[in-house]
């Protein structure tokens, strides 16, 4: 009965605002409360001079006696360039002496077939020969296609950020763990520091951090370190409590309980958190570039800007396949037990492998010496398939162009300018009203204040307009991203061949950096908002089939059993069973692919958007760090929001079906 | 031990005698801005192999077109070598009065922004370049989105440009969209041209893309300044912007590190000059024929001896 009246609530609430989304505008305005559909400028509360002005004095100004905060924040700088730059010269730069361009070479860089070598044993080591031979043909690809110097620059600074951001996560995780106090300072930190756009704090970090590749690898350690330290709380929270009490009554003391107990029983969960790390820190690669960390970022965009897309469609393949080669052997990591070699083996046999690799690494430099062929991948021997990517898009344009210009025709009239009407003419109080009503519904008070507050901060800085425009655009895209990938997603989950292809299309989708595909996009669509609309359903497409995929296949199989008992068809299984079972993990999944959207609205600036990405783009384009961090906040707010209702949904939910949470 | 503190010194007076060959204030390196277009990277370049032909220890550093002035300020980067008075003149404004960084003047080149067709048009709208028959060209230039308007695809928000206001004022019936970046406009104007479609946008120069597609820049009543600022100049009396855009120099600046650390590096960049058409034709044997932008500068260095010598005399 109260089910049927909430529905009954909802809906009659849905029409509503849609009515008062087509009626009150004209309304309002006739009777002088225009201020509800446009907030009133002279009340616009300016946040983003106060913002630039107090960092201007954190790096001219500030100070903690002895040194002054820019002195802290070189010094931080300095820490983390001295690795990189010894790892940068080892695999790609060689070593110098001296500095600039009279710098004379001292040591070239490693061979590539020594590198290559490695790898391959790595991944023997690792896991298995197939993936070893994976890593090897990925390795071979990079230098047979010619992207060797590149990757190698990106392997560098991504070999440093993940060492740092994996340390950097585990001590916040376990501090979170420790202390209740520093778990409720620390989470909404990390919140923010998911689904602020990256855009938004890259000028403050070149001017706290100087120029160059340590900026670059400080923004990717603050994007890639969250879910480690998510993780590492999560593996510490659910570590069996008898084990613990086992600890303490063999007379650990504090310390030891955590590095000998907690620590190692949590040991998966951290090893999960890592695995994050390296793709986060993969999906960085081209922003990084922007800020100076060259490599194959650079390289896509370098080919981009002059229009030669097939140099960036090798150059982001690249970044895929080491990716997904990294991806393969943390995975392949985190499955490893740890053996313990037997005593009695000899001591050529227990290290077998690292002999094989000092040997490699060795005889490469003594024969590179002699032998060209060994140092460096010659350059005759390189293949292009940049023809081949010009080639058909050219055809596709000439040829299909009209056909797809009517399709976009029809589904911006009738799909995306409805949507867009829709959000924009909603008078911001009332939208406010709704959301804290929805917020009281699913969290109480807590998330109804937290509603509020959000959506009155992007009131009081004039950017509602915007925010209603990134709503629009980001809620198109999902509805559209649900409706290709849920399907998908189900066909996966049902059929073990399907559940193959369509993860590793996910996984390229998703570790492919956008900027590839942005410019043939344009090219047959034209700037506008459905050619970034289109953009962000690929980018983010893929969590909405993997999640489907993944709530459909770990549904008990006694429950579908049971199904089957009963005489169910097929379509009932799926319909009246699976469905309903794998709907809390299928919510999750698009609660993901908004997350994915909001934060490539940013992207889609580039093709010419007027949204909170725009807003954020511009202030980068103009270094104005309080404009940009305050419209970063306005897109991490309708993130949180709209996170927050659709987890406590998911919750309520399998709270009905009686799942475990 | 005498053997090795032998060594040492000959070691160290080898490396004496190989920088004082040629004497120079101070072996610490310059460092010199790359950004992410082409002509830009060519003109470093040159600058870079010059500095080092006079005994400079020269860097080379990827940085944002605007972000790079902080930079310049603090004394972390000290040259940027492109700063276009269309695009870059807000950021020097606001930088170089308190004295941190200084425009060392002109490059030699002439930037050109400007509403841009491909020759094809003229078949369709035959009174063009001038720019008062763009109201009957309209319907050639519009889409589906935009018929009957025209369609201009303007630059970046970023660029400025005022083309909102342009065609306000000057009573055109056009719709300006904007492209995000300038990728995205080359991209749009690659696609058109493959299929031979109107198109009507944003052009500059110098660039490689005047010289890969043919085309003219349409002619809009002459900037001047009173035409920016003073509504009752020009064809409409009631409304600035009712002119072309401004066309302005490139200008080089520096960090104020570099007139006072290296001097003569300071008036090496500031002897620097080159012209549109040379700089045209190198991005186009980069661009577009796929030379590497070294070898490109070696060619430039090879054939343009005694001008670059003179500037670092």
């Amino acid at each position: 009965m109260s089910l049927t009246r909430k529905k009954f609530v909802f809906i009659f609430l849905f029409l509503l605002t849609l009515l008062i989304s087509v009626f009150a505008s004209d309304f309002l305005k006739t009777y002088d409360f225009a201020w509800a559909i446009k907030f009133p400028k002279s009340l616009i509360f300016p946040f983003k001079i106060y913002i630039s002005s107090s960092i201007k004095w954190l790096i001219e100004s500030a100070t903690f006696g002895i040194f002054t905060f820019n002195d802290l924040t070189r010094a931080i700088s300095w820490v983390i360039e001295q690795p990189y730059e010894i790892i940068l010269s080892l695999v790609a730069k060689g070593f110098y002496s001296g500095q600039g361009s009279q710098a004379e070479l001292i040591l070239s860089p490693m061979s590539w077939i020594a590198v290559v070598g490695i790898m391959t044993i790595v991944a023997i080591k690792l896991k298995d020969l197939s993936l070893a031979i994976l890593t090897f043909f990925s390795f071979l690809y990079l230098a047979i296609f010619d992207q060797w110097q590149s990757s190698m620059v990106t392997l560098a600074s991504i070999f440093i950020a993940v060492p740092f951001g994996v340390a950097i996560g585990i001590l916040f995780g376990i501090s979170s763990y420790k202390s209740l106090f520093a778990h409720k300072i620390i989470n909404p930190i990390l919140n923010l520091m998911q689904t602020m756009p990256v855009f938004a704090y890259l000028v403050p970090i070149l001017v706290l951090f100087g120029f160059g590749p340590v900026s670059a690898l400080i923004a990717t350690i603050i994007y890639a370190l969250p879910p480690m330290v998510h993780t590492t709380y999560l593996g510490l929270k659910g570590i069996n409590p008898s084990i613990i009490e086992a600890g303490k009554m063999c007379g650990c003391n504090n310390q030891q309980l955590l590095w000998r107990v907690e620590i190692p029983s949590a040991l998966n969960s951290i090893k999960l958190g890592i695995n994050q790390v390296i793709m986060l820190s993969f999906n960085m690669v081209i922003i990084a570039s922007m800020i100076g960390a060259g490599g194959l970022g650079y390289d896509v965009l370098t080919s981009l800007r002059k229009l030669d897309i097939g140099g960036g469609v090798e150059a982001g393949l690249a970044i895929v396949i080491l990716a997904i080669v990294l991806d393969r052997m943390s995975f392949a990591y985190i499955g490893k037990h740890k053996k313990y070699s037997e005593k009695s083996a000899t001591f050529f046999k227990r290290n077998f492998h690292l002999i094989i690799i000092i040997v490699l690494i060795l005889s490469s430099y003594l024969l590179g010496v002699f032998v060209e062929f060994l140092k460096s991948y010659p350059e005759h021997f390189t293949l292009s398939t940049s023809a081949f990517w010009e080639k058909s898009i050219k055809f596709i344009n000439v040829n299909y162009y009209d056909q797809l210009e009517l399709f976009k025709f029809y589904l911006l009239k009738y799909f995306m300018l409805p949507i867009k009407g829709f959000f924009i003419s909603i008078p911001w109080p009332w939208f406010i009203f709704i959301l804290v009503l929805l917020g009281w519904h699913y969290g109480r008070a807590k998330l109804a204040i937290l509603n509020l507050i959000l959506l009155a901060f992007i009131v009081i800085n004039g950017l509602w307009l915007k925010a209603m425009v990134t709503i629009y655009l980001c809620g198109a895209s999902v509805i559209l991203a649900c409706l290709i990938g849920i399907p998908l997603g189900i066909w996966g989950g049902l059929n073990d061949r399907a559940n193959k292809i369509l993860s590793s299309i996910a996984d390229t989708l998703q570790t492919l950096p956008s900027f590839v595909y942005l410019i043939p996009v344009v090219m047959l669509f034209r700037v506008g908002d459905f050619t970034a609309m289109l953009a962000v359903i690929l980018y983010s497409l893929a969590p909405a089939v993997k999640y489907t995929i993944h709530g459909i296949r770990s549904i008990n199989s006694e429950i579908i059993d049971a199904g089957k008992a009963n005489g169910c068809n097929n379509r009932q299984l799926l319909f009246n069973i699976r469905l309903p079972l794998a709907l809390p993990e299928i919510l999750l999944g698009i609660n993901q692919t908004i997350m994915l959207a909001l934060s490539m609205l940013v992207i889609t600036a580039l093709v010419g958007t007027r949204e909170l990405g725009q807003e954020v783009y511009i202030a980068l384009t103009k270094a104005d760090i309080g404009r940009g961090l305050v419209a970063g906040l306005c897109v991490a707010f309708i993130a949180i929001i709209s996170d927050n209702l659709i987890k406590s949904a998911s919750k309520k939910m399998k709270l009905k079906y009686g799942l475990t949470l | 031990m005498f053997k090795v503190k032998t060594l040492i010194s000959v070691l160290a007076l080898s490396i004496f005698f190989s920088y004082s060959s040629k004497a120079v204030e101070s072996q610490d390196p310059i460092k010199l801005t790359l950004h992410d277009w082409t002509g830009q990277l060519i003109t470093t370049n040159i600058m870079a192999e010059v500095l080092k032909e006079a005994g400079y220890n020269i860097e080379l550093v990827q940085a944002d077109y605007i972000a790079q002035f902080a930079g310049l300020q603090t004394g972390d980067l000290h040259v940027a070598m492109e700063m276009w008075e269309t695009t870059g003149r807000d950021a020097i404004d606001e930088y170089t009065p308190d004295g941190r960084v200084i425009n060392v003047g002109s490059t030699g080149m002439d930037a050109i922004e400007e509403w841009w067709y491909p020759s094809y048009m003229k078949d369709e709208c035959p009174g063009l370049p001038n720019w008062e028959v763009l109201n009957e060209c309209a319907e050639a230039f519009s889409t589906m989105e935009t018929a009957p308007n025209g369609r201009y695809l303007g630059g970046p928000v970023t660029w400025g440009g005022f083309d909102d206001e342009r065609v306000e004022a000057l009573g055109l019936d056009w719709e300006v969209i904007h492209a995000g970046t300038d990728a995205a406009l080359f991209a749009e104007l690659e696609s058109a041209y493959q299929r031979k479609a109107p198109i009507m946008l944003w052009i500059y120069a110098p660039h490689w893309a005047p010289s890969k597609f043919d085309g003219e820049f349409v002619e809009f009543p002459a900037y001047t300044s009173e035409c920016y600022n003073d509504p009752s100049w020009g064809i409409n009396p009631n409304s600035a912007y009712d002119c072309g855009k401004p066309r302005g120099p490139i200008w080089k600046v520096a960090s104020s590190q570099l007139k006072d650390k290296w001097p003569g590096a300071y008036n090496a960049v500031e002897a620097f000059t080159i012209s549109n058409d040379e700089m045209g034709q190198m991005v186009a044997a980069v661009d577009l024929d796929g030379n590497s932008v070294e070898a490109v500068v070696a060619d430039w260095m090879d054939n343009n001896k005694s001008r670059w010598q003179s500037w670092i005399k």
